[in-house]
């Protein structure tokens, strides 16, 4: 196990490093610079805008700068962003929590409604709650998330007036009417990502589970004489989540990488509309530091599912 | 205008017959900017007249919480440092310059006691030197006091090219040095008739010695205080995430009585303008929204929700379309569109004059920009035709027809005009953005009943406007016959902004594409005049050199405004905020307050 877990991680630098050089590279080629906006404002002399990029070093060549920005991540310095001025670790961190609420929260809804209609649709394949649980299923995940987002804001905030669609960090109250704002603001985004991604959950539960169910052991199960709902929790579900919780897992690292579109149209401050501004800022050491993280989350998520596989389902053996 | 003219309008404000607010709107419609022609008024002894901006509340604080919504979010908060209007206007809230131009022009002082002027000695006759007296009894956000050393402070801070400041082209040409503790004294290597740049408006806001001392050039990016601001303003830093909140209280201890009125301000960044817009004028979730790039037409649909309104400032952004002098299509030593070679079709004077006559820009401002955008043809144009009221702005394709007509320009079988071979097509690009667009399909539309084809392109924005040397698609580049966009005069004195026409600085090959003559048009004229306007001191004749400047370049139409931009902004319906189009929307912060 241990060797196995080791030979994994070997293989993996040399592909994290082929990562980073393609994103290097791809960025380092990308058309636009960080100090574009200089050029157009006839206040600031051309002197001062090749100065910046002396000092940010962006008229080196590719590779040289590849090595610094290397050498400077295996050191713990993930750079220093063009438009903030400060490191970008600092800025990210800032992001993390934000994130995690708000993508995190989504994932769990998406689990405690995909779960329980996806198992109770196989059960039943081809009743009537199947099929409009299969109909609901396909009409989420065809709805893009920014179509839903600003269906939501057209209703609940401009129509009836009864949430914010403009998402604050810091919300000037205490206790419990805290809590309150918090949760009236994160409804709306945690309802759009949450349903859209358990609405593909419920597809995958809903096969998962139809695979398990005709096997002969639940029948043997049943035939012994116990409960349908023990056979159901104890013998279908358990079996039939191994690929579930491969997916789940392999979906972590987008909790990190936040959603894109989804912080940008609420206006959350997360690691997705950080990466967005970053790229349209050409903000070249933040979209680094980001994408190469989220590289970093998948290769490592990766790995963990692969060993979490191995001990939900013993006859997999590592070598 | 001549010299003549401008000083009989002066007169004439001097003796009463013309209001300083006319002769300022007079000065704009000819190209100049208001905090300009406040100074010539200033030197022709009309004093500055700001007038005290209106404020109710009888006590500072009381007004709750402000909510300002940016459309892009506040990356830094140190102002010399700070690029874009956002981040000027998030540092706006801690820190003052020691004055800043109302919308009429005027120096309004914040950390100055006065605005210097003749009558008080602050103004050398030779021009070689400005005196500036501080308000006494100012508090940093910390307690320290202002003082003069903080001011020379900042000069030293900027103009070192090791700190990387963007305000350095204000600071880099003076020395500043200390008189007593609350007296500076500006000097300028030769004579400056235009004074007030250097601590004024944008790049004037003043920082602490005390806190970044220590901090000066290669240092500069360490200091603790880029992120947490301490300055003289009406409100205390509280809280910082860049990229997305900017987060102030109330300063029991600012410098001006019972002000501010809000017990805390929050700046919220990122999204979109027409969110934005929505959050103040149609929920109310919001006070202010900033810089509201949005289609007049459903500015129009969210006011009707009667939650806020929409606020137009003048300034001096100007849409135009520019030709190009030079042939794209021929390489010369590796270059395009080099400056040995002459454009095949905007070489010929009728050709210009023609799309001159084919942009409507009357129709251009009614259907896409609507209350955002003002027909103009005087960003440079004939003063004459603009003072006339009755002067429409010329659009015939009748006329234009007539004029390439009689240059010899005959329409072929497929309805193009062509003459010696060369046909009339040509390629007009400009960055991605609805409206410019419209405006592309507008003329391209009215050029083709002309005889006249065009290819139309657009590129994205973060490209057209970046200064990548190895990109062709860059608008310094130019490789194409003509573009379209926007140019903004925030310097309030047009000095830096004409050399823009000058032989000398022609985007070339040789200088990386910095050079800021983009269209390569090159006149000896014009060089002359402006050689001249950069060493006279009489602001009246350097102003009708300024004119004479204008003329040269829109005279010849290589250089076509289109429409002049307002500042437009959503405030919220109880709000009553002060702005002009000739400093940041917020420099009256500490004046805002919340109607009852």
């Amino acid at each position: 196990m241990g060797k196995y877990i080791l030979r994994r991680l070997i293989i993996a630098l040399p592909s994290l490093l082929g990562i980073s050089l393609v994103l290097f590279v791809l960025l380092a080629l990308a058309p636009g610079d960080p100090f574009g906006e200089l050029a157009t404002n006839s206040n600031i002399p051309p002197e001062v805008r090749e100065a910046l990029r002396v000092k940010f070093g962006i008229d080196d060549p590719i590779f040289v700068r590849y090595l610094h920005w290397l050498v400077a991540m295996l050191h713990g310095d993930w750079g220093f962003s063009f438009s903030s001025r400060i490191d970008v670790d600092k800025l990210i961190l800032q992001r993390v929590p934000t994130t995690l609420f708000v993508v995190g929260s989504s994932q769990l809804l998406a689990l405690a409604v995909a779960l329980p209609v996806g198992v109770y649709a196989a059960m039943r394949p081809y009743s009537i709650f199947d099929q409009i649980a299969n109909t609901f299923a396909f009409v989420g995940f065809s709805l893009p998330t920014f179509f839903t987002g600003l269906l939501l804001i057209l209703i609940f905030s401009v129509n009836l007036g009864w949430l914010p669609f403009v998402y604050r960090v810091d919300i000037p109250a205490t206790g419990w009417h805290w809590y309150w704002e918090y949760f009236k603001q994160g409804i709306m985004p945690v309802a759009v990502l949450g349903l859209f991604q358990a609405a593909s959950y419920t597809r995958y539960v809903r096969s998962a589970v139809l695979d398990v169910i005709r096997l002969d052991y639940v029948t043997t199960a049943r035939s012994k004489g116990i409960g349908e709902g023990k056979v159901v929790i104890k013998h279908v579900v358990r079996n039939a989540l191994i690929p579930v919780v491969t997916l789940v897992a392999l979906q972590m690292p987008a909790v990190f990488g936040g959603a894109i579109v989804t912080e940008q149209i609420f206006r959350i401050p997360g690691i997705g509309s950080l990466l967005i501004t970053s790229i349209l800022a050409n903000d070249t050491p933040v979209i680094m530091a980001v994408t190469f993280v989220f590289a970093c989350l998948v290769v490592v998520f990766n790995l963990l599912a692969d060993i979490i596989y191995g001990w939900l389902d013993p006859r997999i053996s590592y070598r | 205008m001549q010299e003549r003219e401008l000083r009989d309008l002066i007169a004439d404000v001097k003796t009463g017959h013309l209001s300083r607010r006319a002769f300022v709107q007079k000065m704009i419609a000819v190209g100049l900017t208001a905090p300009m022609a406040s100074m010539m008024l200033s030197h022709s002894g009309v004093a500055m007249a700001a007038t005290a901006v209106p404020y109710k509340p009888a006590k500072a604080g009381g007004g709750g919480l402000l909510r300002l919504l940016y459309w892009q979010a506040v990356t830094l908060l140190n102002p010399h440092f700070a690029v874009g209007t956002k981040d000027q206007d998030g540092c706006r809230i801690f820190y003052e310059p020691l004055a800043g131009w109302d919308n009429d022009g005027n120096l309004v002082p914040f950390l100055a006691a006065e605005i210097p002027s003749k009558e008080n000695d602050g103004l050398a006759e030779d021009g070689l030197s400005v005196v500036w007296k501080l308000k006494r009894g100012v508090k940093w956000h910390d307690g320290m006091p202002f003082t003069a050393d903080d001011v020379v402070f900042n000069w030293e801070y900027a103009r070192n090219p090791e700190t990387a400041a963007v305000s350095i082209a204000s600071y880099k040409d003076i020395t500043v040095e200390k008189v007593d503790d609350f007296t500076v004294r500006v000097k300028f290597a030769k004579p400056t008739p235009f004074w007030a740049d250097a601590f004024v408006g944008t790049n004037g806001m003043i920082i602490p010695k005390h806190l970044f001392a220590d901090y000066v050039g290669g240092k500069s990016r360490d200091a603790p205080a880029n992120l947490k601001p301490v300055g003289t303003g009406p409100y205390m830093f509280v809280d910082f995430k860049p990229g997305d909140m900017v987060r102030a209280k109330l300063n029991p201890d600012y410098h001006v009585p019972n002000r501010p009125h809000f017990e805390t301000v929050e700046l919220k960044g990122g999204g979109d303008a027409v969110s934005a817009a929505r959050a103040v004028l149609q929920t109310g979730e919001y006070d202010y929204a900033w810089n509201m790039l949005v289609e007049d037409e459903i500015l129009l649909k969210l006011e009707s929700a009667g939650k806020g309104k929409v606020n137009i400032v003048e300034t001096g952004a100007v849409e135009f379309i520019m030709l190009n002098a030079t042939d794209p299509a021929v390489e010369v030593d590796g270059e395009r569109a080099s400056l040995k070679t002459k454009h095949p079709l905007f070489s010929d004077p009728a050709v210009r004059q023609a799309l001159n006559l084919l942009i409507d820009r009357g129709s251009i401002e009614k259907f896409i920009y609507g209350r955002t955008a003002s027909a103009t043809a005087n960003f440079l144009n004939a003063p004459e035709r603009v003072r006339s009221k009755n002067t429409k702005l010329e659009f015939s394709i009748e006329k234009a027809n007539a004029i390439l007509e009689a240059a010899g320009w005959k329409k072929g079988a497929d309805g193009v005009r062509a003459k010696d071979g060369k046909s009339l097509k040509f390629a007009y690009q400009t960055s991605i953005n609805a409206p410019r667009q419209k405006t592309q399909a507008i003329v391209k539309q009215a050029c083709q009943k002309a005889g006249i084809e065009i290819e139309l392109k657009s590129v994205v924005a973060s490209v057209f406007f970046s200064s990548d040397a190895a990109n062709p698609d860059t608008y310094p580049h130019f490789y194409c016959d003509a573009q379209m966009y926007n140019t903004t005069m925030t310097q309030p004195d047009p000095q830096i902004f004409m050399n823009q026409y000058t032989s000398g600085q022609a985007a070339t090959k040789e200088n990386k594409w910095q050079g800021r003559n983009v269209s390569r048009w090159q006149s000896k004229e014009y060089d002359e005049v402006f050689k001249q306007s950069e060493q006279e001191l009489d602001p009246v004749k350097r102003a009708a050199m300024f004119i004479k400047l204008n003329d040269l370049v829109v005279g010849d139409n290589y250089i076509l405004p289109v429409v002049r931009r307002p500042k437009v902004q959503a405030l919220g319906r109880n709000l009553v905020a002060h702005m002009t189009g000739w400093d940041n929307d917020l420099y009256q912060l500490a004046s805002w307050y919340r109607e009852t």
